[in-house]
């Protein structure tokens, strides 16, 4: 596997006409595209014969607070050759933005869909980009790690009463100073704002 | 308050107060809604199904609300859903029951950690019945609708029609809470 | 056709909403069908009714104590996500399973394909109007549920497998249980067959409807029956064989265009019921050669697996199952996906419902066998 996906790293990159960071830790090997040749990649992936990556399996969102990106991971797959490819791309994780492949495989319209409703990535060229899995009104990205949850939505308090209020959020390695808890809650939202993370995730 | 039957020369007959009788006939058509949200929707289809029947005790599935009496809330519920609840229960007729089935609806259950799901069925609709399981025998699920039944054998209908009862479950989002669908 | 999707000043569009509350939309799941009187211009899902967040909570789980939430990614084919979390723990973790686990796991899955196409099927009829035919399936199905409770305990939720094995040997008596259920239950497929199968009505509401060619079920990344339907031949279980899978001897039933042409309902609806009578097969020979021997391999109690990702799929009821884990090294994982079959056969009704008639939407989504915890995860 590992050596098959070196090779089909190799020709990808030998099209591409760029060096491609190819790295190998435990499970699978994966490419790192550069974000701006994403759509070029993708497109080769799937049209060069030697490679013909016809099916995608998926295509996600890693949130790496720690390194400032947000990763973009898509598993390719080909049913001829009946090999399979792991590309990473990073985004950038204030202002994720990255070109959109549905026009390579209409399946990619709903995983981009996804990624955005989850962590917030802006796929340009995506026909249909608005929120898939939670309602249009909701506030913040949830699968961000320093994702905070809010206190009640549309009136459905988000605990229940007489339990204590579940640790959710954050999940940084290195967690923010933190002021005391109760305070934060009872300040009106907006206006001098603490600069935690709570809300660079909602404004997002 | 429950009708004696009673044999009679041309056929059987029944003595009781009107409010018995009237909650004797409500109490076995009990009609619940089909719907189910998740995984004990499965059993809710298999309580419905030949080896749990039911049928017997007069409880046929609609699929309308408004020929709803229960309503069931077999599964998980997320946010999303929960505006959808409650439309569908404000779309019911009174007398309306809600049994809350499984963890998830009692109080969220397993997934108390999500940011999606509501914690428990009684945050935005009034709970009759709790049936506690992931997910429920369908056995346990009959029991509660049997339940039901009992509530409304004891219910003092009349009174509560001609609206001098309260009804002790309060209503926790009584006026807003829904939305009208998009 | 055509000339009707044209729209003309006088022919306006109405749009109607079906669901998330609807009998036949299997579970909370909405579309919004945009209509021209009988014909339908499109109709857009909205999916999202059932999100609860599991790829959030893994994050916050050990790897062994997210095995019970697994059970909920798909509430009916709880034996393959089951299977597929463990095998990607066990890849990271580089464990080998006792081969008698492996046979075991094969079984229950098997065991589990044919309850969940026992579902699928069954609300395939009631949804075209038969209801006769859910019922015979449903009291199959509580065969089934017996014997799972018989073994794990729970009729629904089993959380059977372990990272590195099962949980629980399974008795011989349970063995000839399992036996006396095949027996009985071969016949029953035949008996189906007869019943509904070939029904006259049933080939006229599901041949020539909604074909999916090969291209786009390919493009759309439609996995599992809905793939081999459109004529593809692949099945994870015989190509990219894991498990017990490459002892066992079986056939891969693909789409003929019996009653119409290939990719249609009807090659869909066929095409499970084949796959029964194959999971039927596959359970004889593993009754016929199970090992004896260890059921779990020595994992430690909090597993930590090095640094690094993996993405590990099993061929699920509704195609290829496939979780994408990441980890940092620490005891929890770090990210999880699940790739489901049935969000990427949701996503092609759009493209195919165009000039449908409104009544065979209910049979593009049956037959489609999409189910909503799937989707929404």
């Amino acid at each position: 596997m590992t050596t098959a996906s070196k090779e089909i790293c190799k020709k990808l990159a030998d099209k591409l006409g760029v060096v491609l960071d190819f790295r190998e830790e435990a499970g699978d090997p994966w490419a790192l595209i550069p974000a701006e040749r994403w759509k070029q990649a993708c497109l080769t992936a799937r049209d060069e014969p030697e490679l013909s990556f016809n099916f995608l399996r998926s295509l996600c969102g890693v949130d790496r607070p720690d390194d400032g990106v947000i990763e973009v991971v898509a598993h390719l797959f080909s049913y001829q050759h009946r090999h399979a490819l792991v590309i990473h791309t990073n985004t950038d994780r204030s202002a994720s933005r990255l070109e959109s492949v549905s026009s390579v495989w209409p399946a990619a319209i709903w995983h981009e869909r996804e990624t955005f409703d989850l962590f917030g990535v802006d796929f340009t060229g995506n026909p249909d980009l608005r929120r898939i899995l939670l309602p249009e009104d909701w506030v913040g990205h949830p699968l961000l790690k320093d994702y905070e949850e809010p206190d009640s939505y549309r009136g459905i308090p988000t605990t229940r009463p007489g339990y204590e209020k579940k640790k959710f959020g954050p999940q940084l390695k290195k967690p923010a100073p933190k002021k005391p808890a109760p305070k934060v809650e009872k300040k009106p939202e907006g206006g001098e704002a603490p600069k935690g993370t709570a809300g660079s995730a909602e404004q997002k | 308050m429950t009708p004696t039957i009673e044999r009679g020369p041309e056929g059987g007959f029944a003595v009781g107060p009107i409010d018995g009788l009237l909650n004797l006939a409500r109490k076995h058509s009990l009609w619940y809604l089909l719907f189910g949200t998740a995984c004990c929707a499965i059993e809710l289809m298999q309580t419905g199904g030949p080896r749990t029947d039911t049928d017997r005790f007069g409880m046929v599935f609609r699929s309308t609300p408004r020929q709803a009496d229960v309503l069931v809330l077999a599964g998980t519920i997320s946010y999303k859903m929960a505006s959808r609840i409650r439309l569908l229960y404000d779309q019911m007729a009174e007398p309306k029951y809600v049994i809350a089935m499984g963890s998830c609806a009692n109080t969220g259950g397993l997934f108390q950690e999500s940011y999606a799901v509501v914690k428990g069925g009684d945050l935005f609709l009034p709970v009759d019945v709790y049936i506690p399981g992931c997910p429920p025998r369908p056995e346990s699920l009959c029991e509660g609708l049997m339940l039901i039944q009992q509530k409304i054998e004891r219910e003092p209908w009349l009174k509560k029609a001609w609206g001098k009862y309260k009804s002790d479950k309060p209503d926790p989002m009584p006026t807003e809470g829904c939305e009208p669908l998009r | 056709m055509t000339e009707v999707l044209q729209s003309t000043p006088d022919r306006e569009e109405l749009i109607l909403n079906m669901g998330p509350h609807h009998p036949s939309t299997h579970g909370v799941l909405r579309f919004i069908v945009h209509t021209d009187g009988e014909i339908m211009r499109k109709a857009v899902p909205d999916v999202g009714y059932l999100h609860r967040g599991l790829e959030k909570i893994a994050e916050l789980q050990t790897y062994p104590g997210y095995m019970p939430f697994t059970d909920r990614i798909n509430y009916l084919e709880v034996m393959f996500t089951n299977m597929a979390y463990a095998t990607a723990v066990e890849k990271l973790l580089g464990t080998e399973v006792p081969p008698r686990a492996e046979v075991l796991r094969v079984l229950v899955c098997e065991l589990n394909r044919i309850a969940s196409h026992q579902i699928t099927l069954g609300c395939i009829t009631m949804d075209l109007g038969a209801f006769t035919p859910f019922v015979h399936l449903l009291r199959e199905r509580e065969r089934i549920n017996d014997l799972m409770e018989a073994l794990c305990g729970n009729r629904l939720t089993f959380n059977y497998m372990r990272i590195g094995g099962v949980s629980q040997d399974v008795p011989d008596e349970w063995l000839k249980q399992l036996e006396a259920f095949l027996d009985h239950f071969e016949p029953v497929i035949d008996e189906f067959d007869s019943l509904i199968s070939y029904n006259e009505i049933l080939i006229k509401r599901m041949g020539e409807v909604a074909v999916i060619c090969a291209e786009d079920a390919v493009g759309f990344g439609l996995v599992g029956p809905n793939l081999r339907a459109s004529g593809v031949d692949w099945d994870v279980r015989r190509d990219l064989p894991y498990g017990a899978y490459p002892q066992m001897d079986f056939q891969v039933p693909v789409g003929m265009g019996e009653k119409g042409t290939v990719g249609d309902c009807f090659d869909r609806f066929i095409i499970r019921v084949e796959e029964m009578r194959q999971s039927c097969k596959i359970l004889r020979q593993c009754l016929a050669n199970l090992p004896e021997g260890d059921i779990k391999a020595k994992v430690p109690k909090m597993p930590r697996p090095p640094k690094g990702e993996v993405y590990s799929c099993v061929e699920g009821a509704r195609g290829e199952l496939g979780v994408y884990l990441i980890s940092d090294g620490t005891p929890k994982p770090y990210r999880l996906k699940w790739r489901t079959g049935s969000f990427a056969g949701l996503s092609i009704i759009e493209h195919i419902s165009r000039g449908l008639m409104i009544a065979d939407l209910v049979a593009v989504i049956a037959t489609l066998d999409v189910i909503a915890p799937e989707m929404d995860r």
